[in-house]
This record gives structure tokens, sequence and C-alpha cells, in this order.
């Protein structure tokens, strides 16, 4: 087999970071080839290279014989490499078909040629043993199904390549293995599959090679069938999990809250969670995307309604119906979604450490400048901000940096319990030491910390104690000291 | 890049910035070459005493603009305001009182009817809009239709109809008319009404908990749920403010002119959304302050002013007046977007 697709020597630089550092990714025709890295590796830095969405500094891509480089997506698109993304763009309010052939309609003189736009994807659909009616409209799909089309999109434009940028993150097993049976379809036209996940057991049955980064260099590009998870999780760390996380010093001490049978409001989501969180223990959250570790610590802080069950703080039961009450009862949370949850772009550093401790500083109908600017200073401090000034737009700051006004806003409020949703995603490593080493400190201080993650390492390097979930259920309750990686994926699968 | 290239630049990003102050300096430097008596105590006079109550609306849309939202409501709010203020203020022997046996009531007693009664129209559009999600435009357009129909209801009665409510007394004549004198000119009340409003607002956008909380909705909805921001309240309350502003410049308006009818602050809403966006209030919400509303206002009336002083049709004023909103957003959308 000859390759469809050489990245060679890719090297593309950030202000301050190498984010990849001569990569080379070769791929051959109708072969499905694993890209794998931890978070931060530079695997989406390199698929962004190929489709012209960053432009690379050094190193050449050949794509079918010849060298190219694509201005953006569209023109990778039309010369036969796609992407299937994580997050599905599509026209949710449009039909399957719209969404296919949008850009480029079959016309018959100025209209459009709905049957041959229902015939052609009827087609497609039927060689790749699709079952969906080219008529529904996006927005009935389940995440499956809209995958699914995506992936018949990128046929109808005769993609050599596809890119599938974790596929599986949101398919049940059933669904999994009608992807998995797709993508062996596509093998046999001779389509290359570039397949980027975390699941090692996946990665395994599904491809044929495998090409690991890691700290945006590349490390090694090897068969499948000689490959064990424990190989591929040795070359992808390449180091030992000490040196990526600070030593623990904190000391767990009597509870402080107790969650009793939580349930919530709108099924499906959790059900009947249980457990203690103890002063100045770090308890981790673990489990899959879809098993509803969001949606468990949003209902503490009164984001989402609880159908039954009981949180007591101290003994004794709170009641956190909004944001405010759960403030006021001592929470704090750090949402997941940064950008859309987190952070006031626009406004500045000072704002952004402030807003959710208003109430402190007001005298009278006014609003102490002192104490704001005392505080502002505080968050600045304490949490090695990086900024220029107190009114820089937070927006202007590096992920990390923001990350660290968030806490620090929170820390403001004085909560008994921070709960903390995937703290350090989209951070680059040397800041993430920094949270690490602040969530350790702050439950030295007597903090009990609720921290959900998607990375097992910092959970298994961070936390106390992991609460592992299953589609809404607890699957157990694991001590880190003891506990494996396996244990915990095993537990995440429970039901 | 060389020192001297780096200063030239610094320059034209700053001009860029404050694009709406360097406008405004050109439009007056070009109507004072094209006619240099332009430049008398008197235009500047009747320049602010025109902007008085257009500032006071301006900034009460301002602040329901910069939580995100919009006010069509405010024109009509402005008519009713002044129709109910124009009734109770009619001098005792005036003919055609629409109250003939109303003795004169203090001047705060009617201006405080209007305000409230608008100040309750605000609350209820902060009300649907926050509590039941009905988008603003929706919300308040059919509040601009429903304010419309209680004003005509209200000014079309017994005894005599449908016809302009004036005769004003004496004293609401001179609240909204006369003014200061100092030296050989008379500063109108009206001036001072609009700055005493300005520094309110002023305090209450920058200096308390209220004026935080409106950037936060406007600037991140969920953000500042999440922290622990009452959206709704702070909504409701901002809305109820623009309502107390317009209804006080309802009864200047009344207090103005000398009368008032259903049609008093027809489309004044478009105006005031139109000197505000082009002071830099953000569209998207989060952004506005009330320096650049009040630039936002004068560049509107100096336009009229200085345009109608050197004789050009008011035709063309139109034109100008158009161009000048789109080209004004077109500079700071390119501002925004340069900082992404």
């Amino acid at each position: 087999m000859s390759n469809i697709l050489e990245m060679i020597n890719i090297t593309k630089r950030f202000p301050g970071v190498v984010a990849l550092d001569r990569v080379s990714l070769k791929v051959k025709a109708g072969s499905v080839h694993a890209l794998m890295g931890e978070n931060g590796a530079g695997k989406s830095t390199l698929m962004k290279c190929l489709f012209g969405i960053y432009s690379m500094d050094e190193g050449k891509i050949i794509f079918d014989g010849k060298e190219v480089s694509f201005a953006n997506s569209k023109q990778a698109l039309e010369n036969g490499v796609s992407m299937v993304h994580q997050e599905l763009n599509q026209v949710r309010q449009r039909n399957v078909m719209d969404n296919i052939w949008l850009g480029r309609y079959p016309k018959k003189g100025i209209f459009i040629d709905e049957k041959k736009m229902y015939e052609d994807t009827a087609a497609i659909f039927k060689s790749l043993d699709i079952n969906i009616d080219p008529r529904r409209k996006v927005s009935s799909l389940s995440v499956s199904e809209m995958q699914m089309v995506e992936i018949a999109k990128a046929v109808s434009y005769d993609s050599k390549v596809i890119v599938m940028d974790e596929p599986t993150s949101s398919l049940t097993e059933k669904e999994v293995a009608h992807l998995f049976k797709i993508i062996r379809t596509l093998k046999s036209k001779n389509v290359a599959i570039i397949y980027i996940s975390h699941k090692m057991e996946e990665i395994l049955k599904i491809s044929d090679e495998v090409t690991i980064m890691r700290d945006g260099q590349y490390i090694a590009t090897k068969s499948a069938k000689d490959l064990t998870t424990d190989e591929i999780i040795k070359l992808m760390v390449g180091r030992d999990l000490s040196q990526r996380f600070p030593p623990k010093v904190n000391q767990p001490g009597d509870v402080i809250l107790k969650v009793k049978n939580l349930t919530a409001e709108m099924q499906p989501s959790f059900k009947d969670i249980n457990f203690e969180l103890r002063k100045g223990e770090i308890l981790g959250i673990a489990g899959l995307v879809g098993s509803k570790r969001t949606e468990v610590v949003e209902a503490l802080f009164g984001l989402r309604a609880i159908q039954s069950g009981t949180i007591e703080l101290h003994g004794k039961e709170v009641i956190n119906h909004s944001p405010q009450q759960a403030i006021k009862n001592g929470f704090a949370l750090v949402t997941e979604e940064r950008r859309s949850t987190g952070i006031f772009p626009g406004l500045s550093i000072s704002f952004n450490s402030i807003i959710a401790n208003l109430p402190q500083y007001r005298k009278g109908i006014f609003l102490s400048e002192s104490q704001v600017y005392d505080d502002t200073k505080w968050v600045i401090d304490s949490m090695k901000v990086k900024t220029p000034s107190q009114k820089t737009a937070i927006g202007t700051l590096s992920g990390g940096n923001q990350q660290k006004v968030i806490i620090g806003r929170w820390l403001l409020t004085k909560p008994d319990v921070l709960l903390l949703d995937e703290p350090t995603r989209g951070i680059d490593v040397g800041a993430k030491f920094e949270i690490y080493q602040l969530i350790n400190q702050l439950a030295s201080e007597g903090k009990g910390i609720i921290m959900i993650s998607s990375e097992m390492p910092e959970l298994l390097g961070v936390t106390d104690r992991i609460l592992v979930m299953s589609n809404g259920r607890a699957a157990g309750i694991v001590e880190t000291k003891t506990t494996s990686q396996e244990e915990i994926m095993r537990l995440a699968a429970l039901y | 890049m060389n020192n001297k290239a780096k200063k030239g630049s610094n320059i034209i990003k700053w001009l860029f910035d404050n694009v709406i102050y360097v406008f405004l300096v050109l439009l007056v430097i070009g109507i004072i070459i094209a006619s240099p008596d332009f430049l008398s105590m008197t235009n500047f006079i009747n320049i602010l005493s025109q902007s008085s109550s257009r500032i006071i609306i301006a900034l009460g849309i301002a602040g329901i603009l910069i939580l995100g939202g919009t006010d069509l409501s405010a024109g009509r709010q402005v008519g009713l305001a002044a129709v109910i203020s124009a009734s109770l203020l009619q001098a005792g022997d005036y003919a055609y009182k629409m109250y003939p046996n109303l003795p004169e009531l203090p001047l705060f007693v009617p201006i405080l009817i209007a305000m409230v009664i608008t100040g309750l129209f605000g609350t209820l559009n902060g009300w649907i809009v926050s509590k039941f999600h009905v988008p603003p435009f929706i919300a308040t357009l059919g509040m601009m239709i429903g304010v419309y129909g209680i004003t005509s209801i209200y000014f079309d009665r017994p005894p005599y109809g449908a016809q302009p409510i004036g005769g004003l007394s004496e004293a609401f004549t001179t609240f909204a008319q006369r003014g200061i004198k100092i030296g050989q000119y008379e500063f109108p009340y009206l001036i001072f009404y609009a700055v005493i409003v300005s520094i309110l607002i002023w305090i209450i956008w920058n200096k308390t908990q209220l004026g935080k909380n409106m950037y936060a909705i406007g600037g991140n909805p969920e953000a500042a749920k999440v922290s622990g921001v009452n959206v709704a309240k702070n909504m409701i309350i901002i809305y109820m403010i623009a309502g107390l502003l317009y209804g006080f410049a309802g009864t200047l308006e009344a207090g103005r002119v000398g009368s008032a009818t259903n049609n008093t602050g027809n489309m004044y809403e478009l105006d005031a959304i139109a000197a505000a966006v082009v002071g830099g209030v953000s569209l998207s919400g989060g952004i506005g302050t009330v320096a650049g509303v009040i630039t936002g206002v004068l560049i509107f009336q100096i336009i009229n002013y200085g345009l109608a002083f050197l004789g050009v049709s008011p035709y063309i004023q139109f034109i100008v007046k158009g161009a000048i909103i789109v080209v004004a957003v077109a500079f700071d959308m390119r501002k925004h977007a340069k900082k992404k």
C-alpha cells in the first residue's frame, strides 16, 4: 500500500511555545491510522495545520503524490480531505440532505433539484449501510446519527482521507459497533481514516497503524497488532506521573458535606447519588462523557433542579435552588465551559474577579472601590495571574491565566466546598501544574474540593478518592492510592 | 518596527478607538468653516437644550442595550407620560381643560404620576423579557403598540375629544422652558435636568452592584447566572429605570413644546437607539458608557441643527444621518474584531 497522505517535519510555533516540533505522519491508503497522545500533545494542532486553520512554520504536506497547502477546510474538503468533528457543526433546523449538499446543491436551471439530492443521499447512505431518512430534520437525529451524516457528507465529497476526532466519545456500545462497520466499509473503498481517540481498546481493535505524539513531538509509529495498552501508555506519557503532579500535602479531616440519594428532576440524568466529602479532601469524579458528572455538581450549586435527595453541610441540610443560595451556603463552582459560562471576555480582570462577591463590597448603595482593588490584587498575587494590569480585559489572557482568575473569583466568596468541573481543560502543561498546586494548597487550608476530570492521570495524581459515575449512577468510590486506570474504566462502563 | 512608525500607528489606533469623538470634533470644525457664525453661545445653548430630553431617553434605552436587550416602546411611553402630565397640568383658567374641576397641582405630583406609570410599563417589559424569555424586540414591540392604544384612549375622550392638550400652567412651562440667566445668556433648566440624570446614571452604571450586574448580564448571561447574579431581578430593575426616565423625558417634552398629543414621542426610540449605538453601545450587550451615549445624542443634534443652520435641505440631513449610523457601527465592529 502506498501513502495517500504524508505530513513531513511539521513545525508550528506560537509565541513562547513550540506546539509542534518536526512532527511526521504517514497514512497509507485504505488504512485506519490512529493518532494518539495526551491532551495538549499536539494532535489537534497537527490536524489544524493539515486543514489550513493554522499555517505551519516548517514542513510539507504531500497528498496523493502532490505537495499541497490547503488555505482552509473547505479547500481541503474539495480536494478529498475531510474531518468529522468532535463538535458536529450542522444546520440543525434543516434536513439531512440539505446539510450534506449545502453550498453545492444540485440544480435544474435556477431551481434546486430536490429529487437528485434525495436519490444521491439515499445512494450514499445505502453504500454505507446507514439507515436514516434524508428528509429528516437534523435536530431530530441522535448524536450517532448526526455523526453518520457527517461521514456520509465526507464520502459525498469523494474524500480519500477522513479525519475522525474522538468519534466514539458520545456513542453507546452498539453505536460504536455500527461506526466500526462503516469504517471498515470505507476502508474497503480505499479511504484512509485518521482516527483520534483516547480509548485504547478501540484503537487496538479498529486501527492498522498507530502514531503517538507527546508534548508536540513525534514519538513513534507502530503497527497496531504489535502494540498493547501498556506500551501505548508508556509511549504517550513517557515519564513518571510523579513529575507531572506536585506532592500531595493535604490531610483530609472530618466530613463536611453529605450528599444523600440525589436524583435530578429532569430525567434521564443522574439518579440516587450518595457520597461524603471531608474537610481538606480532594474528591475526584470520573466517568465517560454523558455519565452526568457535570449535572451532579450543577445540582449541588443550584443550577439544576433535584427531584429528591438531600445535601448536608456541616450536619445541617442546605437548600440550593439557585446559585445565589449556593454561594451563601458556602459553595463555589468553576464551570467546565470557561468561555461560555465562566469569563466575561470583554470586561476587566478586576470585574471578572469580584463579580461573584459583589454583596461584600456594598457600602450603602455604592461599592467600595478600595476593597474591590484590594481583592483584585489578592487574586492576581495569590493566584499568580500574569497580567499587565487590573484593567486588562480577561479575554486577552491565556487560558491558564483566565482559569486562575476564575478560581480566584470563587475563593473571594470564602467557600467551604469548591466544585471544579474540568479545571485544567484547554490549559498548557506548565499552567496545569500551577493549578494542581493551587488545588493542593486549598485542600491543605481545609477546603473540601470536588473535581471532575476526564483526564485519568490527573485524577490519579491529584485526588484522594474518586467517585466513578456510569450512565447517571454512582458506580463506586475508590481510594486513589490503591486504584488503577483499569478499575476506574471498568466502573465507568458498569451501567 | 522603528519608533517613528510605531508612534504613527499608535496615533492611528487612538483615532480609531475614539472615532466618535474625533468625528464630533471634525463635524463641528466642518460646520464652523462653512459658516463661522455657527460658533455662538446661542447656538451652543440651543443644541444642548434640544438634546436634553433625548439624552435622558437614550440613557434609559442604553441601559437595556447593555443588558443585551432593546426597547421599541420608549417613544410611545414618552408620549403616554407627556399626555398624562399635560392633562394634569393645564392652567386653571384654560377653557378646554380635560379635568375642568382639577385644581392646579404642585408640579411634582403629575411628574411623579407620569413616571410611576411608565415605570410600571418598564417593569412589565422587564418582567416579560426575563421571566417568559420573550425576545426583547417582540416584547417591547407589543408594548409599543399597546401603549399607543392606551395613550390614544386617554387622549381621545370627553369633554373635548382628540385635540392637543395645551394651555399648560405657568409653573409647568417655566419648569421646562425657562432657565438660569448667566450674564446675557439664559441656560434652560432642561440642560441641568439632563446633567443631573446623566450623573445619576453614571453613578448607577459605575459605582453600584446593579451597574456591575448590568454589564455582567449583557457581557455573558450564563456566566452572570453562575456567578450568583439574580439575572431576572436585575433585568427588571434596569427596564424599570428606563421606564422612569421615559416618564421624566415625556413630561419635559410636553412642557417644552407646550402641548401633547397621542403622537408625542413617536419614533423617539429609534433616534435613541441610533444615538446610543453611534456612541459605542454594543447591540450584543455588555459594552457602553454614559459619555458615549451623550456624545451620540450630541452628534445627531449637531447634525440636525448645524445642517439646518447651513441651509441644507432636511431631506439631505436624513441621508447624512442614515449613513452615519451605519459607518459608525462599522468602525466600532472593526475595533472589537481586532481585539479577538
